[in-house]
């Protein structure tokens, strides 16, 4: 567990500083976490060292091959040491760097959830935990970049590296997911044994090519290596933390740990070390053009990592000795000047090399700092930096390079070498020496004790390990490099005097190459003005996405542009193929056995009428009234049909539903236009008339397939059950409310559901209607045609006598309680119609709601009622009684039921009514006032 | 007989009704029942759930007319877990509403349980007609919903989402007839059974009734090419509906998987594999399609309505392999992509309502008032959906990726679920940047200048309102600690799924499901 808690214990106890509001509170909590875990790790220094690797594994998620497993191998263990020690570094100066202005618990918090996040990685021994460390350090990064969220270029910096960095990361995801497919684990333990099973794997260059992509986005290697220098708008405590010792060098670690298993193999050699040389080449020539201290510091850091990277692909056991010493060193340096910059900036407020100068006579502390900084970025002799640079020299000597390899390589190196000397020349001599600045922001002054310390920890470090590397580093290298070359470990020699030899000598050349550059500077500034204009990396990102942006705004603005018409031609043409498909390779005969039949003279002229009508509905749908007549003209065909073929019940539903839609239609178009403009264009005309003919056709075709073939259903079921199991002799309405029931009872819910829908539709809608005709003349006063009213009023109580007989008769003749309250409905429009809405509604003021409302609460408790019994829901019942005068009768649990469908179809069709009629009309307030003053009386009245 | 079974659907019918006949009660009345119907809902479900877990396939025989005669439903493991998961999210986005969106217009809480009925209907059903009755109840209610105190655009959009649908349910009972005047029956397991029967001469027909019935499945998950309803309805509306709409389009999956497994399975009967040449590719153009709209919107709501896109093309991209294992990752997502995406419809909301003048439009504006709360929220779904770790969505993503690899297509897959994931988090990293760091000053808003506009003060939020949110982002670590519980729930799931003899057993008794295990050679 105590390996564990080396990376959790940041993690976990990253909210902690935020809970204070003292600063040294906040910079102590962290620090004794830091400390914690540091003393967690340093606890398992002895096994490290005599070779172990501690493990800890605890079952997580099986299915996907995930382990809570954690190990710490010398590798491990060095890089666990650097992001804590120089993590406590940090958390001490950034006590004093941090403004009083800004949130430093939130800082500290981003920081130990960082650390957290980087010791995971270092530390995980399975492969997808660690891609889950390495994500949170992308987005804990994120956060720490843009930490002075008010500043465009932290905002800018920290989207771009999360992007890049998070991005390589889904790349890596694919790749280790790979080496998990082909290892048959994701342990690393196991990973590493399988060295040879991986690179003769025919998915090997892929697997490779995506973690590569993953580690070279992380370590900032060309051409990703944009993103880091826009990260520096960070605090700098933080790029210091970032870009010596952590996140960029998560991709180092990750290339150094899988050496075994990835390297040895062409493909591996030639993209890594090639990516290696370019970046290094190219961000150490970019460094020495940029005025910016911290923007010099990060090219010279991506430069750095571009040379460890070439050291792992040359992959030779001494190059990967060098590689693990370099990253030690460089750690140590690069964090050290990071935080020699944050002092400068801070002290004099500005980081600008042009503007700094001669700044050794007020910061002679600082300056001798920065010297020992320099020389070991720069490689001279006596600081680490030059030990594991004139081994990366000696490499690139290493006698198994052929052909172009051999002298690019070295010519690189030098290159690079010089161009490192140069700019860490640039960067001492231009800021302390020359003529004291007189225009500083601030005036210099050396720091604070506290902030100084951090730096002269790190600078001690470099010249000791300088001087006596064997005594100060070996151990802790030996380690690292062993864990990762195992028995392939070579003899090495780490000393300062290596003896006269080629490496020598190429160090001397790039010592006095640098001075040249240096003294030479301004023809190479010329020269430089061309490249930066054209080598972005940042314009090149944001034009990217921005064209990213574009692409996807393109394809949805084509494809979701709105139209309805569009939608529904998707939709119906979908179905359309979807239907036709299977039939393209089908052999078997399209329509059935059963024999078609002749149609009779009467079928004939309702099915021309129908097909005219649906036609004419179409052909007229822009006068709208003329439209819904012909609709009606359908409706009412589709009835015929239906009482033709023996079906009374649809028959009557059928054309109950048609009248009180049309009248329901007719009230709608008040408020519409007569007439709609013409909207298609007449090739979108077509594509519509080709679809819905196809469409149309095809529903047909489907439908004489279907019936020419024999009918072997479960209705014989219905038929033989209705007497003796549903007690009514109507098969329909037994089905309706019993057989299929809950069918029945969805279905009213969707009335009642459309009644609140169009109610509450029109409830917001602020539409008024015309208030005047057509022609322009205000409508007619005289709107209750006498006669009318005087032959609606007797017709109610005699229709409403009728709808309860067909409702009472229902269960075994046609009718039934959807039927009967259609009946209903018509006959109280009819007395809206006639008498008009300030007469009727005051007279039927029961609230619609509450009917319909109602009627589903029957229904269910209908429904309810059978479980008394213990059957389940909606299980009828019947029984025959005999009553005196009326005889004998049934009574069926099912006619409850239909009591509930009848009240919820008169609720909710009443109350869309009602609301219509009301909606527009200058009655509409006289009928909601009186109404609410009679409520409000009867309520009184209680 | 278990009357549990029924309790979803009877629970919150009751509740509806009971709150249409108090049209007139006080608000309060309306969320005390309401919410008490939910928190019911909830528990319910939850105990079915666990039931479903340790026991058998659970029928509810309505009417008490055996099946197929009569209607059934069904609790297996998968209508159990989906049927829970809508009763948590649509309690929580109703904790929600009770702040003030369900005054915005009449009625809001019984279209609430009316929409929790019909989603739990679709989900419970045995049935394939009475499918098409709890579409009908979904569709009008989310009408309702959608519309629910809007006007212009939220009724346009509204308008055009009841329209498709509706043609869309025409097209179901073309492809309802077309299955029921061929197998003779309307039962889904029946219909499992027939379907091996069938003649050689129908095989054809009988495929297209069910490509037909695809047709209006994929309108309900939202596939390409019949998703573009989805953006602006989901945009639109208030943030709860849209909260309680992310389990919708799951209605949709839903349906496939359980149409397309029972009845179209791999059974080697007339319909067997009928979906192979259409779902994935349907499923992975879904999936580029969506991630295209998420780079284009300028609005995180039309980012969230995107990231529900996503998610059901990479549901089903994954899921449309019809092969137990990848069944079983995608069934790991469901859960997580469903809170997720409704979770975060909540925290655009919250934050749309602190930005007086960008509401949820990406530019800048003024400060929100509760930065590190809604930062948090915010950050931390954001994480969950783009599919980084720590949460959820990495998980489940990789779980995803490293079952579907042995299947066709599974490059495919692999590229367009990453990609996507990339692309969503620029996406949510571009919004969260301009939301939270891009800010301008913040100004006295109750300034002279632009007060007419503004409302005049802005909401602060207490923890009730925040709860919902942040219950909703707290199932995802849930769904990481309890990882291989969770897998291994989902095995079981798919495993119901891919082998329905027991399904049909449990429906139409031993000797139809022997019938049906003989014809298709057994597990």
């Amino acid at each position: 567990m105590n390996i564990a808690l080396i990376a959790l214990l940041p993690l976990l106890g990253a909210f902690i500083p935020c809970l204070f509001y003292n600063r040294n509170l906040n910079a102590a909590s962290a620090g004794v976490i830091a400390g914690f875990s540091l003393l967690l790790l340093l606890l398992q220094a002895p096994a490290v060292f005599s070779g172990d690797i501690p493990l800890y594994t605890r079952s997580w998620i099986p299915a996907m091959g995930l382990t809570f497993a954690f190990r710490v191998s010398g590798f491990g263990f060095l890089f666990a040491l650097l992001v804590l020690g120089i993590g406590l570094l940090i958390v001490l100066y950034a006590r004093y760097y941090i403004a009083a202005e800004d949130p430093m618990g939130r800082f500290y918090t981003y920081l130990l959830f960082f650390m957290g996040s980087m010791l995971g990685i270092v530390l995980s021994e399975n492969l997808l935990l660690l891609m889950v460390f390495w994500e949170l350090t992308s987005i804990s990064s994120f956060l720490l970049i843009g930490f002075w969220r008010d500043r465009t270029d932290a905002r800018q910096g920290a989207f771009m590296a999360l992007v890049i960095t998070a991005g390589g990361g889904f790349a890596m995801l694919a790749g280790f997911l790979l080496l998990g497919h082909i290892v048959g684990s994701f342990e690393l333990t196991d990973i590493l044994a399988a060295g040879q099973i991986v690179q003769a794997h025919p998915l090997y260059p892929v697997t490779l090519i995506l973690i590569l992509a993953g580690a070279f986005t992380k370590s900032a290697q060309f051409p990703f290596q944009f993103w880091l220098p826009h990260a520096m708008a960070a605090p700098t405590p933080v790029s210091a933390f970032l870009h010596s010792a952590t996140m960029v060098k998560a991709g180092v670690f990750l290339l150094a740990l899988l050496v075994p298993v990835l390297s040895g193999t062409a493909l591996w050699f030639t993209i890594v070390t090639a990516t290696g040389l370019i970046t290094l080449v190219f961000a150490a020539y970019m460094a020495m053009f940029k005025d910016d201290l911290k923007g010099l510091l990060a090219y010279s850091t991506v430069s750095h990592l571009g040379l460890i990277t070439f050291l792992l692909g040359l992959g030779t056991p001494l190059a990967v000795f060098a590689a693990v010493f370099h990253i030690f060193n460089h750690a140590a340096f690069k964090a050290g000047l990071f935080l020699l910059a944050g002092i400068i900036d801070h002290e004099t407020g500005t980081r600008d090399i042009l503007r700094l100068s001669g700044l050794k006579k007020t910061m002679p502390v600082t300056a001798a700092l920065t010297v020992i900084g320099s020389g070991a970025m720069a490689g001279v002799p006596l600081f680490n930096g030059f030990l594991s640079k004139e081994m990366f020299l000696a490499e690139t000597l290493a006698p198994g390079l052929t052909g172009a390899w051999s002298w690019i390589l070295p010519a690189g190196a030098v290159l690079a070498a010089a161009f490192a000397v140069a700019y860490s020349i640039r960067m001492l001599h231009g800021v302390f020496w020359g003529k004291p600045a007189e225009d500083l922001p601030s005036h210099p002054h050396e720091p604070p004790v506290g902030m100084i310390l951090s730096p002269a920890f790190l600078m001690a470090v470099c010249v000791l390990v300088g001087i006596f590397p064997a005594f100060f580093a070996g151990p802790l290298v030996k380690a690292g490099a062993g864990a990762i070359l195992g028995p392939d470990m070579p003899p090495y020699h780490m000393a300062v005097w290596h003896g006269f030899n080629m490496a020598l000598i190429l160090s001397i050349i790039a010592l006095a190459g640098g001075v040249v550059f240096y003294r030479q500077r301004q023809r190479l500034f010329d020269a430089h003005v061309w490249c930066s204009r054209n080598l972005d990396g940042k314009t090149l990102f944001e034009s990217l996405v921005s064209q990213m942006v574009h692409i996807g705004e393109m394809v949805t603005g084509y494809t979701e542009n709105g139209s309805f018409q569009r939608y529904s031609a998707l939709l119906i043409g979908s179905a359309l193929v979807l239907g036709v498909s299977p039939f393209v390779r089908d052999s078997a005969p399209f329509l059935g056995s059963v024999p078609l039949t002749i149609p009779d003279p009467v079928t004939l002229v309702m099915g021309l009428i129908l097909i005219s009508a649906a036609i004419a509905t179409v052909v007229t749908h822009r006068i709208r009234i003329l439209s819904i007549i012909m609709l009606g003209t359908v409706g009412l065909m589709v009835s015929l049909a239906f009482s033709r073929f023996s079906a009374p019940d649809l028959a009557l539903t059928q054309i109950s539903v048609e009248l009180v839609t049309i009248i329901l239609m007719m009230m709608a178009l008040h408020m519409l236009p007569r007439i709609t403009p013409k909207e298609s264009s007449s090739c979108r005309k077509w594509r519509d008339i080709v679809l819905s003919v196809l469409a149309g056709g095809g529903a047909a075709a489907v439908m004489m397939a279907v019936l020419t073939r024999p009918f072997d259903t479960i209705s014989d079921f219905f038929l033989a059950h209705s007497v003796p199991g549903g007690g009514g002799s109507n098969v329909v309405n037994v089905i309706l409310v019993d057989f299929r029931g809950f069918d029945t009872l969805g279905e009213i819910t969707v009335l009642v559901i459309a009644g609140l829908v169009i109610y509450a539709l029109l409830h917001n809608f602020d539409i008024t209607g015309p208030r005047t005709d057509a022609q322009g003349y205000p409508w007619s006063r005289d709107r209750f045609p006498i006669i009318l009213v005087n032959i609606t009023r007797p017709l109610l109580p005699l229709a409403l006598l009728f709808s309860v007989y067909i409702f009472l008769r229902g269960h075994n003749d046609p009718g039934g309680g959807f039927i009967a309250g259609l009946i209903t409905v018509a006959v109280l429009i009819l007395q809206y119609i006639a008498s008009g809405i300030v007469w009727t509604r005051p007279r039927f003021h029961f609230d619609n709601h509450v009917i319909m409302a109602l009627g589903l609460i029957v229904a269910l408790v209908t429904g309810f009622g059978s479980w008394v019994v213990g059957y389940p829901f909606l299980t009828s019942t019947f029984a025959y009684v005999t009553l005196p005068l009326v005889g004998k009768f049934e009574i069926a649990s099912a006619m409850a039921f239909d009591l509930g469908v009848y009240l919820a179809v008169v609720g909710s069709i009443m109350l869309v009514l009602v609301k219509l009629g009301t909606i527009n009309s200058s009655d509409a307030q006289i009928v909601s006032t009186t109404f609410q003053r009679e409520k409000e009386i009867q309520k009184e009245g209680h | 007989m278990n009357h549990l079974v029924a309790a979803p659907l009877l629970l919150p019918l009751l509740t509806g009704a009971w709150l249409v006949l108090g049209v007139d009660r006080p608000i309060a009345r309306h969320r005390a029942f309401s919410l008490a119907g939910c928190l019911a809902l909830t528990l319910i479900t939850g105990l079915l759930l666990f039931q479903s877990i340790t026991g058998p396939v659970q029928v509810y025989v309505l009417g008490n007319w055996s099946p197929p005669f009569g209607i059934v439903l069904v609790l297996d493991r998968l209508s159990a877990m989906m049927v829970f998961i809508t009763a948590l999210l649509g309690f929580l986005s109703l904790v929600y509403a009770v702040h003030g969106t369900d005054l915005e217009g009449k009625n809001f809480h019984a279209l609430f349980q009316f929409q929790l009925l019909g989603i739990n209907g679709a989900f419970l059903t045995g049935d394939i007609f009475n499918l098409f009755v709890f579409f009908e109840i979904m569709l009008l209610a989310s009408y309702g919903l959608v519309l629910h105190g809007g006007s212009g655009p939220r009724i346009r959009a509204g308008m055009h989402y009841a329209l498709l649908n509706l043609v869309g349910s025409s097209i179901f009972l073309v492809g309802v007839g077309i299955l029921y005047s061929l197998l003779g029956t309307l039962n889904m397991a029946d219909l499992a059974v027939r379907i091996i029967q069938a003649p050689e001469s129908s095989a054809a027909l009988i495929q297209a009734g069910g490509l037909i019935l695809f047709a209006v499945f994929a309108l309900k998950a939202a596939l390409l090419p019949v998703c573009f309803w989805l953006p602006a309805a989901y945009s639109f509306t208030s943030a709860p509906v849209a909260a309680l709409f992310a389990v919708m389009t799951k209605v949709g999956v839903y349906v496939i998987l359980r149409v397309f497994t029972l009845i179209f399975g791999d059974h080697g009967a007339a319909g067997a594999n009928l979906l192979a040449p259409w779902l994935q590719p349907a499923a992975l153009i879904t999936l580029a399609a969506g991630t295209a709209g998420l780079l284009a919107a300028q609005n995180l709501r039309r980012i969230t309505a995107f990231l529900v896109i996503v998610s059901v093309g990479t549901l089903l991209a994954v899921a449309g392999t019809l092969e137990q294992d990848a069944i079983a990752a995608a069934i790991v997502y469901l859960p997580h992509t469903t809170f997720m995406t409704g979770g975060m419809f909540l925290v655009t909301d919250m934050i749309a309502q602190q930005r007086p003048d960008a509401g949820a439009k990406l530019i800048p504006d003024q400060p929100v008032q509760q930065q590190t709360l809604l930062g948090l929220l915010f950050m931390g779904t954001a994480i969950a959906i783009a599919g980084l770790p720590p949460l959820s969505g990495f998980f489940a993503k990789v779980m995803m990726l490293i079952h579907v690899q042995y299947y066709s297509g599974s490059a495919w897959i692999w590229f367009l679920i990453l990609f996507a994931g990339f692309l969503g988090l620029i996406a949510l990293g571009r919004a969260g940047s301009i939301i939270f760091w891009k800010t301008l000053p913040v100004q006295n808003i109750n300034s002279a200048e632009g007060a007419g506009t503004r409302p005049s003060r802005l909401p602060v939020f207490g923890p009730i309102y925040v709860l919902p949110a942040a219950a909703l982002l707290g199932i995802s670590p849930l769904l990481v600690i309890f990882g291989q519980p969770m897998a291994r729930f989902a095995d079981t799931v798919a495993a119901q799924l891919v082998e329905p003899v027991l399904y049909i057993e449990a429906v139409l008794g031993l000797e139809r499901a022997a019938l049906f295990f003989a014809h298709t050679g057994g597990l």
